[in-house]
């Protein structure tokens, strides 16, 4: 051992020294280097990878803004104390479920919960004061609300009527686009997604193993063959392309109908439907008059008003996405004659056929339906009004009236007799589509309709309703028999508010 | 006082030496600042999680500033000219290290761990005015550095005997304490690697081949050193303490180098490790894991297993960004366990951001660089080797854990120095800071204006 005095000879140390702490500044150097990659180049990266936790905690931090029906919210949240703070909860959720869609943490979210999510969950720039700082401030504000257009008693009405049964039934207000109404059932509560507990995952197998489809929204994504509601529409380009120019004067239609070019002959339900006039044909739906009267207007001309009406349509938003309802366009004379009764290959969702219900009671003029009337702050700022929703000519005025006309006369004396309300003018048209493989399926039962209170300027609503399961008995009165009074119980309650 | 003790011979000049400032009232100053640092810390993890001034803030400020100013006396009896720097920054750390387990405790109600920590710090500050009055001249140890390494011997090869604990066996308990015997060691080790070293650096530097532009030592010299060195990572290596393992050889290589000034040594030291990193990584399987880990962090995730422990503190420290999301707003427990010791930094990294990581980092590079620059300032070997080993200790620490957690290299567990939740690292700690502050008062008060080769 060397004693206190030694210094180690001459040898030098101050350099290695110097050299070991340049060293350790490297080591430093490294550290830092290292710190801002992780910290600010991969940031990001790793700040979105799906394993990361910490947007699903910073979504949850704060409750959900809330969807309001007729100035109330039908959602709510509940604050769990969990990772995942706050829970989606429903007031009538089975009733709003397909309006509202579910906000799940584990299983996302749909309709209205995924379309104005941004929204709702308040990472919408819009919600924030000082939009440009929102990107760099921390936190979200409180989420914003969604006012929606329904008509709290429509709705209740629709899902009362069709309790119990499959089927949907869309509303809409003619002059606005409004949608009133969007019933699907069976339903269920989508506050049972909510969470992310087995609780959840079990109801989420059971709903989606459910052979009812109770997840599906059959008012705007399940399209059905229309059937005879489809006649409104083949009505109408007869009409405008001047095929038919006196709603009482004779068709020259045979009875049965031989589809050209095909041995198939087509028969109606009803009696009296050789040489039927116009209106004669569409009170008692005689299948034979417009198979005949579609292959007369011809390819183009139906195509073109079944497209005015919004069939064929991909991009329709609500704002979440309807399905495509569909007229084909590439047709044999046998099968357009089939397509404008509503079979071979049209298909229509619940609303498309409300959306054709409401062009005409609105004067052929027709409005995109959207369901957010306005969205707002929490504290009750208008972010956004539902914008503005382009008119669109569907058909001429005159069209309009003489098939406002035909609509009223069903009602009053033809097929769609269990819609009539008291103190108002109703038009309708029922509909029995046959389905299956051979039509062995129970036909889908359909009614259209709008109504006008008397004295009002202008109808105030247009319906459609679809029973998926309607009675066996595979008469036309199935439409009149199933449908209609839900219309009717729908366009009350909408006349009554 | 001290300076008649450690006067060196080159004071035979009748002319009086210039004398430093003693800077006594610099480091009062550092150390309030350090603890109102601290007590804002704690204040603003209570305004954050709760919405109110946690209770106990007083009584924290309190605590620390009390062992803070005891310590500051301890020195300003016995060291008054050591560096005003190195006892401000260990209660800064120290004091945050306590805020960043009191933030952790909260989410983890039923494992309170500050209260165990503040115990520990005041045995560490005990430590340090023992080591700061006691000792009066650290060359002292050099006498007893066959003790020390026997010592740290006995404390390396202790925790064989008690029960493994996550994988590894450096723990021992004792009446519920769980201590880190291996904390210890490394100082003791420190001390006598210096001495042997400074005892025989002229042998090792003159003696042996050159081979090319490479000097080897001889086997004799080298003989009883290596045996020791592979004896304290043989145990490591049983005790699958890799970063301990990693730190000796660290430590052994600097203060080498430093001692002979042979570049051999550096060309042996890079050998042998990666010798021993390729042995290691392939024959063990703890080891291996860790580094198939730092390869591929999320290779976890994508096998559908969730993120390991590095990937949620990697997540961690991307959350934090530049400034940070304030501290207690982060989600740093989602790293699961060991978030309070080894993944400490992880929690500051989240919520202070690359700024307050940056902050750290430099606050410790401060503390090695002045342990760097006692050891310019002495002119006795032992010294200058003992300060550098001392400061290398805490470099070669933080890079290890601190370049692990942040996915530069293989995670090895080790506690961030004062940082982290454990009693014996803070007290080894302490006990570093105490001897750097030994050894910079020696160095300051002898000063004669010239630098020693």
């Amino acid at each position: 051992m060397s004693g206190p005095g030694d210094y180690g000879g001459t040898r030098p140390m101050a350099p290695y020294i110097r050299h070991a702490l340049v060293f350790c500044g490297l080591l430093l150097l490294a550290l830092l280097a290292n710190a801002a990659r992780v910290q600010v180049v991969e940031a990001g990266a790793y700040g979105d990878n799906p394993a990361n936790r910490r947007s699903a905690i910073a979504r949850y931090q704060q409750p959900r803004g809330n969807i309001l029906v007729g100035g109330a919210p039908v959602t709510g949240s509940r604050d769990t104390g969990e990772q995942l703070r706050y829970e989606r909860t429903y007031l009538d959720g089975p009733l709003y479920a397909p309006v509202t869609g579910f906000a799940s943490q584990r299983f996302g979210s749909t309709f209205l919960e995924h379309a104005e999510d941004r929204l709702l969950s308040g990472t919408d720039p819009l919600l924030s004061q000082f939009p440009v700082w929102h990107d760099t401030a921390s936190g979200a504000a409180p989420g914003g609300n969604v006012v929606t257009t329904l008509n709290a008693r429509a709705q209740r009405a629709a899902y009362q009527g069709l309790r119990g049964r499959k089927g949907a039934v869309a509303a809409i207000e003619p002059a606005t686009g409004r949608v009133l109404a969007l019933v699907s059932t069976p339903s269920y509560d989508p506050a049972r997604l909510s969470g992310n507990g087995t609780g959840a995952t079990a109801a989420w197998e059971q709903l989606n193993a459910d052979p009812d489809k109770p997840m599906l929204n059959r008012a705007v994504r399940q399209t059905y063959p229309p059937g005879s509601t489809f006649k409104v529409v083949t009505a109408a380009a007869a009409l405008d392309a001047g095929v038919i120019t006196d709603l009482d004067a004779p068709t020259d239609s045979p009875d049965p109908y031989r589809l050209p070019g095909t041995t198939t002959r087509l028969t109606n339900e009803a009696d009296g439907c050789r040489d039927a006039s116009l209106r004669e044909a569409f009170a008692w739906s005689c299948n034979t008059v417009f198979a005949k009267l579609g292959v007369d207007v011809g390819l183009g001309d139906m195509a073109a008003t079944a497209g005015a009406f919004g069939f064929n349509d991909t991009e329709l938003r609500v704002p979440f996405a309807v399905a495509e309802s569909t007229f084909d366009t590439v047709v044999d004379k046998a099968q357009l004659g089939l397509s404008s009764i509503g079979q071979y290959n049209t298909r229509a969702t619940p609303l498309q056929m409300a959306m054709v219900s409401a062009a005409v009671a609105n004067g052929g003029q027709a409005r995109a339906p959207y369901l957010v009337e306005r969205t707002t702050r929490s504290s009750g700022e208008t972010v956004a009004g539902g914008g503005t929703h382009p008119l669109t000519q569907v058909v001429r005025a005159s069209t309009a009236s003489r098939l406002k006309e035909l609509m009223r006369d069903a009602v009053e004396r033809g097929t769609g007799g269990n819609a009539a309300i008291r103190g108002a003018t109703v038009g309708g048209k029922t509909g029995t589509a046959q389905h299956g493989v051979g039509n062995t399926g129970l036909p889908y039962a359909w009614f259209v309709s709008w109504a006008q209170a008397d004295g009002a300027p202008e109808p105030a609503v247009a319906v459609a309703v679809v029973v998926e399961d309607a009675s066996a008995d595979r008469g036309e009165i199935s439409g009149g028999g199933d449908a209609a009074p839900i219309a009717r119980d729908v366009m009350r309650a909408v006349l009554g508010s | 006082m001290t300076q008649a003790g450690t006067a060196p011979p080159a004071s035979r000049t009748a002319v009086p030496r210039p004398r430093l400032p003693r800077r006594r009232g610099v480091e009062l100053a550092l150390i309030v600042l350090a603890v109102l640092l601290s007590v804002y810390g704690y204040c603003a993890v209570g305004l954050a999680r709760t919405g109110s001034v946690p209770p106990g803030a007083a009584g924290y400020g309190a605590g620390l500033g009390g062992l803070a100013l005891l310590a500051h006396i301890a020195v300003r009896l016995r060291a008054p000219y050591a560096d005003p720097l190195p006892l401000p920054i260990a209660v800064l750390l120290n004091g945050l290290g306590l805020v960043l387990i009191y933030r952790l405790d909260l989410q983890t109600p039923a494992d309170r761990a500050a209260p165990a920590q503040l115990v520990w710090s005041t045995l560490g500050v005990g430590l340090f005015i023992v080591v700061v009055l006691g000792l009066r001249d650290h060359r002292v140890l050099q006498r007893y550095s066959y003790v020390c390494v026997a010592a740290a011997l006995v404390l390396l090869l202790l925790p064989i005997l008690f029960p493994a604990v996550n994988g590894a066996r450096i723990w021992i308990r004792i009446a519920g304490f769980s201590i880190q015997p291996g904390e210890f060691a490394k100082v003791l080790l420190a001390v006598f690697f210096a001495a042997y070293l400074a005892a025989n650096r002229s042998a090792l530097a003159y003696t042996g081949r050159r081979l090319w532009r490479l000097q080897f030592p001889t086997g004799r010299v080298l003989g009883p050193i290596v045996t020791i060195w592979l004896l304290s990572v043989g145990v490591l290596v049983l005790e699958r303490d890799l970063g301990t393992s990693l730190l000796f050889f660290g430590l052994f290589v600097v203060l080498l180098y430093v001692a002979t000034g042979r570049t051999g040594w550096i060309a042996v030291g890079l050998v042998l490790a990666v010798l021993g990193a390729w042995a290691v990584g392939h024959l063990e399987p703890h080891v291996h894991g860790r580094i198939e880990d730092w390869l591929h962090p999320f290779a976890s995730i994508d096998a559908g297993e969730g993120p390991n422990q590095l990937a949620q503190s990697l997540f961690a420290f991307a959350a934090g960004g530049t400034t940070g999301t304030g501290l207690g707003l982060g989600h740093s427990t989602l790293i699961g366990f060991a978030t309070k010791s080894d993944f400490i930094l992880a929690t500051a990294g989240e919520e202070l951001g690359l700024a307050g990581l940056a902050a750290i980092f430099l606050l410790y590079a401060l503390l090695v660089e002045r342990g760097f620059r006692a050891a310019l300032a002495l002119r006795e070997p032992f010294g200058r080797l003992l300060a550098v080993g001392l400061a290398s200790i805490l470099a070669l620490q933080v890079f290890v854990i601190a370049g692990g957690v942040t996915g530069l290299i293989p995670l090895t567990g080790m506690a961030m120095p004062f940082l982290a939740q454990g009693g014996s690292s803070v007290v080894t700690n302490w006990a570093i800071v105490a001897l750097l502050i030994r050894v910079s008062d020696s160095a300051r008060s002898q000063y004669d204006g010239e630098e020693a080769p």
